[in-house]
């Protein structure tokens, strides 16, 4: 890397900066306002909306098996959505998903 | 004091996510160090912003040599989906005082939304007081750990036995909060239009894709709500 310390501390604070004032950007404008009603009805499917697209390609092409699909992830992963609907339970979730990781990874990796 | 159990609750939502939390920021704080960042960098980076995935996209960018404002326009895309949190906190957290939007605000990372939204979305009585106690309990065990493990991970260096499959940790967490959020069909077609719509638009840089598949998938979870609603007639 050739940055300089100046720029290494520009891009933090820079996007330091940027991150925190996205994340104030509407808590903070809008305030206890309320909202036109087909704005909270496009709101309300915020975090089903941005989430399963942003674990897709972590899950269909993950970057450690250089991209392709991997049996153990993909394993996981169809295990973990079973487990959820079975047990309705975030913390048994996550640790039923990650014993199933790891005995399929130390089983056919 | 009345607020302590919210506390607790949320905290205790939170905790499973050490298990994700604590892995990167050691991976952070091992590759940023490498990378030539000293400590107080390093830690600056996982302190002022809070946000593994745009972090890990700077120090790559900053390892090939790319331009400064580059760096930023690229890190920054990547937490654009944090202006859609904020829009989505906005009606149960909005009503709060200035200063405690603005700490909801510092620590708004994927988790602390995911499952503040995920019970504010389940218990729609509670109070504006009760869902900002909640989220900071949810908070407390997620980002102090992550400061802590980049520390560990910048000062100690490799301590992370490599070949494990740790990266698969965050998509786990993700689903074991998604499924429970899909509780109508538009919720369930909302998902799978994001889903498709991320792999139709991957071709887009800066991970831009992202945000037009999101903006798809409210669309059409909002419009479903709609005719299910309009098909039921009025009540």
């Amino acid at each position: 890397m050739s940055f300089t310390t100046t720029q290494i501390w520009t891009v933090i604070v820079g996007l330091g900066l940027g991150s925190y004032l996205l994340r104030l950007s509407f808590l903070g404008i809008i305030g206890n306002r309320d909202l036109p009603e087909w704005v909270l009805r496009h709101l309300r499917y915020t975090a089903v909306a941005v989430m399963p697209g942003m674990i897709t390609p972590l899950i269909l092409f993950p970057q450690a098996s250089g991209g392709e699909l991997d049996p153990v992830r993909l394993g996981a992963a169809l295990a973990t959505v079973a487990i959820s609907l079975w047990t309705k339970n975030a913390v048994l979730t996550i640790f039923g998903g990650a014993a199933v990781l790891f005995a399929l990874h130390f089983g056919i990796g | 004091m009345t607020y302590s159990r919210d506390f607790w609750q949320g905290f205790r939502d939170g905790t499973p996510f050490i298990l994700v939390i604590v892995p990167f920021g050691a991976v952070f704080g091992i590759v940023a160090t490498e990378a030539g960042l000293n400590i107080a960098q390093t830690m600056g980076f996982s302190v002022l912003v809070i946000a593994g995935a745009a972090q890990f996209v700077a120090l790559q960018m900053m390892v090939e040599n790319a331009p400064v404002l580059i760096v930023l326009a690229a890190s920054l895309a990547v937490n654009l989906r944090m202006a859609m949190y904020s829009a989505s906190l906005a009606p149960h957290l909005g009503p709060i005082s200035w200063w405690r939007r603005s700490v909801v605000a510092y620590f708004m990372v994927d988790q602390a939304y995911a499952a503040s939204i995920l019970k504010y979305d389940q218990a729609p009585d509670m109070s504006t007081g009760r869902k900002f106690a909640y989220y900071m309990g949810v908070v407390t065990p997620i980002c102090p750990p992550w400061y802590i493990a980049t520390w560990a991970g910048a000062a100690l260096g490799t301590a992370v036995p490599a070949g494990l499959p740790i990266d698969f940790a965050v998509p786990i967490t993700f689903l074991a909060l998604i499924v429970p959020m899909l509780r109508t069909l538009a919720h369930v077609i909302a998902a799978l239009v994001s889903i498709v719509g991320m792999l139709v638009f991957s071709f887009m840089p800066f991970n831009l894709g992202l945000l037009v598949a999101a903006a798809l998938a409210m669309m059409a979870g909002a419009e479903v709500e709609r005719r299910m609603s309009r098909n039921r007639g009025p009540e």
